[in-house]
């Protein structure tokens, strides 16, 4: 468990203190993948580096499974540091090394003699990432997406319970971003490793994380599952994010000369709901007309959800909204302009 | 025998051939031993100019800006002007202020600070992504020297050894002059006060492929060791 208690950070420029991150508390539970977006300059990167100590915390504690980070001398630290793997956006690997001596340089550091131990290992971790036959290459001589596979490699070396991701996939293609969220996403599932991630993009968090904090001008704003803050954000800023990842809100803002009747009403489906025809039986049976405005299904991480934006005409709307909620349907209703939630969180 | 020879028509002042061999010699020693010491010198020194610069991983205003001073001070004497007034020093460290031996002191104190200035250029190329990622893994201050700052900086620090020895050339060249011995030595002695030309001629050719064998070396390496 990583916990942050009454944390804030400011930088010393010019000899005056600018703060990045506001005094905040959070909880990441162990084998979560814990997703945290914010633009650029929200502070994403200060918080993620406190987590191994890289930036030391103005104020506050960081705990990891009840220790003190902040109170360790340099060498508790550095050991410390070891059961905690990162990745970067520009990989940050040794250029004069190869594939393999990059892989065995944290258990070097570490202090692992033992040559044919090193190797074996190095070996055993090639192999998880794919990159076998490179054991031999420079970093120079892989694409952007193998780089990152061996900084992947790298940060489990010291088989670590937490791994740091730092816009790990910033720098890839959208092909190689998902195989390599596929490959953090594996290692979370079967190492059980806590994984922290930073990004900028909404469709990584969506495709990976259990839960998601999100940073605004050096404040979190929003936290929660996933599939809440994804379905329901609340902040104007998470609004945003979410719609860039959903790009359909057409409706709030309807195009001009078009006339739309009824209430225009958000459903969405999660889970098993997303696999019954809950709509279209009361549909049926409350005789109420439909328009079809925007729609999406798809996955959050593993769970199926879908969002559909209707609008609704007839006497018997209420009735029908009572029975989609009866059937596992969370429902907003949308005033063209604003969106606003007309319910409680099921 | 010698009087015979296609190059005494060429070069007649030269008689003495051994002598001119013994300068070489001489020249390759006091580069190869007054090379050696600088960098077992400015190497430290400029690891340590670097790990305490502004903003690095052990910054000591204070001890850098001190070590800075002295090393701009030494390198803003002209060599021949540092090895008279280091005579003294030189005298107490090795016995002699002459000869190979005499020139060596003076050559490293010279060199030392300039190549300690190259060295520190050298490891701020160093990417800072690699170091945060090497302090990530708990790596000690003196495990990142040792196992990130050399790996990664050795093709600037062998360009930097390059140009230093070069340097160096030009140093005992100078130092010949005052006593040292060596190629600057004949060239003084022979080719300027005593008006042979040829003997001038000679040593600086000499001079000329020595550097250019140096910096073919040099770069040689660098694109070894670059590998990218
Ligand atoms: N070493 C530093 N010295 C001074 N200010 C800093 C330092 N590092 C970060 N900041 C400031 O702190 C704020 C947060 O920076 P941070 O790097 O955490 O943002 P980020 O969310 O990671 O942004 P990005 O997406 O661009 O990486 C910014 O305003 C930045 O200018
Ligand atoms: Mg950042």
């Amino acid at each position: 468990m990583i916990r942050f208690i009454d944390v804030h950070k400011s930088y010393r420029v010019d000899g005056r203190d600018v703060p990045a991150l506001q005094p905040f508390s959070l909880e990441i539970a162990d084998g979560d993948v814990f997703g945290i977006i914010g633009h650029s300059g929200a502070g994403k990167s200060t918080l993620l580096r406190m987590i191994n100590l890289l930036e030391r915390p103005s104020g506050g504690r960081v705990e990891i499974d009840g220790t003190d980070m902040t109170a360790l001398d340099e060498s508790a630290l550095r050991a410390q540091r070891r059961r905690i793997g990162m990745i970067f956006q520009h990989f940050n690997l040794l250029a004069t090394q190869t594939v393999a001596e990059n892989v065995a340089f944290p258990m070097r550091l570490a202090g692992v003699r033992d040559a044919s131990a090193i190797r074996t290992r190095v070996d055993q971790l090639l192999a998880r990432v794919g990159l076998s036959e490179h054991a031999g290459k420079y970093p120079s001589q892989l694409s952007g997406g193998q780089k990152q596979r061996v900084g992947i490699a790298r940060a489990l070396a010291n088989q670590p319970s937490i791994l740091l991701c730092d816009e790990a996939t910033s720098a890839l293609d959208p092909q190689t971003t998902a195989s390599v969220l596929e490959l953090l996403a594996e290692i979370n599932r079967e190492l059980k490793l806590t994984v922290v991630l930073i990004t900028h993009e909404m469709d990584v968090v969506r495709r990976i994380c259990d839960r998601v904090a999100v940073l605004d001008a050096g404040r979190i704003v929003e936290q929660g599952a996933v599939a809440d803050v994804f379905l329901h954000p609340q902040h104007p800023t998470t609004r945003r994010f979410v719609g860039e990842a959903l790009p359909e809100e057409t409706v709030s803002a309807p195009l001009p000369g078009v006339r739309l009747g009824g209430r225009i009403l958000r459903l969405s489906f999660r889970g098993e709901s997303t696999w019954t025809p809950v709509l279209s039986r009361v549909m049926r049976e409350t005789g109420v007309d439909f328009n079809l405005l925007a729609g999406r299904i798809d996955r959050i991480k593993d769970l199926p959800y879908g969002q559909l934006t209707l609008a609704m005409e007839g006497a018997g709307v209420d009735t029908a909204l009572a029975a989609l909620r009866a059937g596992g349907i969370e429902i907003e209703e949308i005033t063209p302009g604003r969106s606003a939630s007309i319910e409680d969180r099921a | 025998m010698i009087a015979a020879s296609p190059l005494h028509s060429l070069f007649p002042n030269i008689d003495d051939w051994g002598e001119l061999g013994q300068a070489c010699i001489d020249t390759l020693l006091m580069l190869a031993g007054s090379l050696s010491l600088t960098v077992l010198i400015g190497l430290p020194l400029g690891v340590l100019l670097y790990l305490t610069g502004k903003g690095q991983l052990r910054a000591m205003p204070a001890l850098y800006g001190l070590t800075a001073l002295l090393v701009n001070i030494l390198r803003s004497i002209p060599f021949i002007i540092l090895m008279i007034v280091l005579m003294p020093l030189t005298y107490v460290l090795v016995g002699t202020k002459l000869g190979i031996r005499g020139a060596i002191p003076p050559l490293v104190i010279g060199a030392a600070p300039f190549f300690a200035r190259l060295v520190e250029t050298a490891l701020r190329e160093v990417q800072a992504g690699v170091i945060e990622a090497s302090q990530s893994m708990g790596a000690s201050t003196w495990q990142i020297v040792w196992h990130v700052l050399l790996p990664e900086a050795r093709a600037g620090i062998v360009a930097g050894i390059t140009v230093t020895a070069i340097a160096l050339v030009g140093y005992t060249a100078m130092g010949g002059a005052i006593g040292a011995g060596g190629l600057g030595d004949l060239a003084y002695r022979y080719g300027y006060l005593s008006y042979k030309s040829d003997y001038m001629v000679v040593t600086v050719v000499l001079l000329v492929l020595l550097v250019q064998a140096l910096q073919m070396i040099g770069d040689r390496l660098v694109v070894r060791l670059a590998r990218r």
